[in-house]
């Protein structure tokens, strides 16, 4: 496969862009009109070919511009990044599971040779070419899961598994849907959780908490999450929420086609082997209204679904305010055709 | 399997406070402010075999600190309650394994205490807390990330940017305290007019 790196900013002038490839590939979230919390996991062993479910970790048009913004985020608010010590062991299994997937998924772009501990890394989208000594922090220029996660799309939570319970104990967050890492560092399953409306007493929580518990090496899972983001913004972060906050009010029936974002995030799950750790990939997508109904079935379900959304979730996840916006517009993509199952395109 | 805290009584990253009871234990570290050392008081009445096992750290305790101390502690330590946090580790640098921890008092006095007992290593079991007193709150602004004490207002005008913050639903046991999140940043210069916590 070949790939080309758009030039593109999630800031500023908003330069981001999605290619018609994307938008086809796009993981549209919605595998029915409606929508509500579920337990939606799935194995993650592989997808459709050009799908984003096909590799481990995607790697897409927007890598290079993603890991430039991570950069810019980090470079103003290092504490994005943290890994309470105890989390040292499974920031390297991160690290190998990452560099060995990437390099058999994408040996154009992607290339580790390990003789014993002595491992070299090549990463050609980003120009690094480095040899390090295996679980031996002194050799790398970050920790290892900050170095790693430099260069890998997503955001990063690392768990740690122990007293029944995982714990947020590392991790690097910067395209987080409004929570923050160094708030959350330290919280249990159910305490990072609270804010969430609804999905405890519908025992949403208990039943992935004792899923994610079980999974195994080799076997990861994933699931897909959504909210609604204006502007192709990635750090829609509570610390940066004064920045982003007025743009949430700048949407007209003129540019909302154009500015307003659906937000999917592909989670997956992975047992680390040495630390028995729990690896969380946040992978964000994003995609225009005015993309999205470029494919007819997902123009029709995304306006029903917004539609008949609840309130409560619609102000959990931060868009009540431009609703009737979005269903105003969506409506015009809908003409009550039926829509076929699953979340593909027809 | 753990089960996830009730939330009849708050959300789940929230610390339920229960009276403090007597646990099998090496030794006993109590930790209280003026308005819990009453709840001292009460443990010691219920469990006087206790106390020549017990430590006592008493912050601004004022005229509570002689009715502890008829109590016949081990030891008790008195400090100001700025102070709290190199008192307390002094005693922590002393302790042994098996020792229970009891705090009382103000949600700023448990939220500084417990945060200090979790990153000296004490296990979460081993600490137990009861709120006396106001129900003002201990605050971190996500943004600027300065800690306000005594908040009896939401929202409240953050002490390090100026801006002004209400009290999300969400506490953090490391940080003893709530978040603080800009209420007008989508709509600048819009604050509602404060109203009294309540709980």
């Amino acid at each position: 496969m070949t790939l080309t790196f758009n030039k593109e900013s999630f800031r500023g002038d908003y330069s981001y862009h999605n290619s018609p490839a994307a938008i086809r590939r796009f993981p549209f979230p919605f595998d029915r009109d409606e929508y509500m919390y579920s337990v939606n996991m799935e194995p993650h062993k592989g997808g459709r070919d050009g799908s984003v479910f096909q590799r481990r970790f995607d790697v897409d048009e927007h890598y290079v511009a993603e890991m430039e913004d991570r950069a810019i985020t980090l470079a103003r608010d290092p504490m994005r990044c943290q890994s309470l010590p105890h989390m040292r062991l499974a920031g390297w299994d991160l690290l190998e599971l990452i560099m060995v997937s990437k390099s058999e998924d994408y040996p154009d772009l992607f290339q580790l040779t390990r003789d014993g501990d002595r491992w070299r890394w090549v990463n050609k989208p980003l120009g690094i070419d480095d040899t390090f000594t295996f679980l031996d922090d002194a050799t790398l220029p970050h920790g290892p899961m900050e170095y790693i996660t430099r260069q890998t799309q997503g955001d990063f939570a690392v768990l740690d598994q122990r007293e029944g319970n995982l714990w947020m104990d590392a991790g690097m967050i910067t395209s987080q849907a409004d929570w923050s890492l160094d708030f959350d560092i330290g919280m249990n399953f159910f305490e990072w959780h609270a804010p969430v409306p609804r999905a405890a007493e519908m025992g949403i929580f208990q039943r992935a908490l004792k899923f994610l518990m079980n999974v195994q090496v080799d076997t990861p899972a994933r699931r897909l999450n959504w909210t609604m983001t204006v502007n192709p913004r990635l750090d829609t972060s509570p610390e940066t929420y004064p920045e982003w906050g007025p743009e949430k009010r700048s949407l007209t029936p003129d540019n909302i086609g154009e500015k307003q974002y659906l937000r999917v995030e592909l989670q997956t799950f992975w047992r680390l082997p040495r630390s028995n750790g729990l690896a969380f990939p946040i992978r964000c997508y994003l995609c225009s209204l005015q993309d999205i109904v470029t494919v007819p079935k997902w123009g029709r379900r995304l306006h029903r679904v917004i539609r008949d959304l609840p309130d409560d979730l619609a102000t959990y996840k931060g868009f009540l305010v431009n609703k009737p916006l979005i269903v105003d517009y969506l409506a015009r993509f809908d003409d009550g055709a039926p829509t076929s199952p699953g979340i593909w395109p027809d | 399997m753990s089960t996830p805290p009730p939330t009849s009584t708050g959300f789940a990253s929230r610390p339920l406070h229960a009276p403090l009871l007597a646990r099998p234990c090496t030794a006993a570290l109590m930790i209280a402010d003026e308005a819990g050392a009453s709840a001292l008081l009460a443990l010691a009445e219920a469990t006087p075999e206790l106390m020549p096992r017990t430590t006592v750290l008493l912050a601004d305790a004022g005229v509570m600190n002689a009715a502890l101390r008829a109590r016949a502690p081990a030891r008790l330590v008195e400090t100001p309650l700025a102070g709290l946090e190199p008192a307390l580790d002094a005693l922590l640098a002393e302790a042994r394994m098996g020792l229970q921890v009891h705090v009382a008092g103000s949600e700023g006095l448990i939220g500084r205490a417990v945060a200090r007992l979790l990153a000296a290593g004490l296990p979460l079991g081993a600490i137990q807390s009861e709120h006396r007193g106001s129900p003002a709150r201990r605050m971190q602004c996500v943004h600027c990330k300065t800690i306000a004490e005594d908040i009896t207002t939401d929202p409240y005008t953050c002490p390090g940017c100026g801006r002004a913050l209400y009290v999300r639903e969400h506490f953090s046991r490391r940080l003893g305290a709530f978040q603080g999140v800009c209420i007008d940043a989508e709509t600048p210069g819009e604050v509602p007019e404060p109203v009294e916590i309540q709980s």
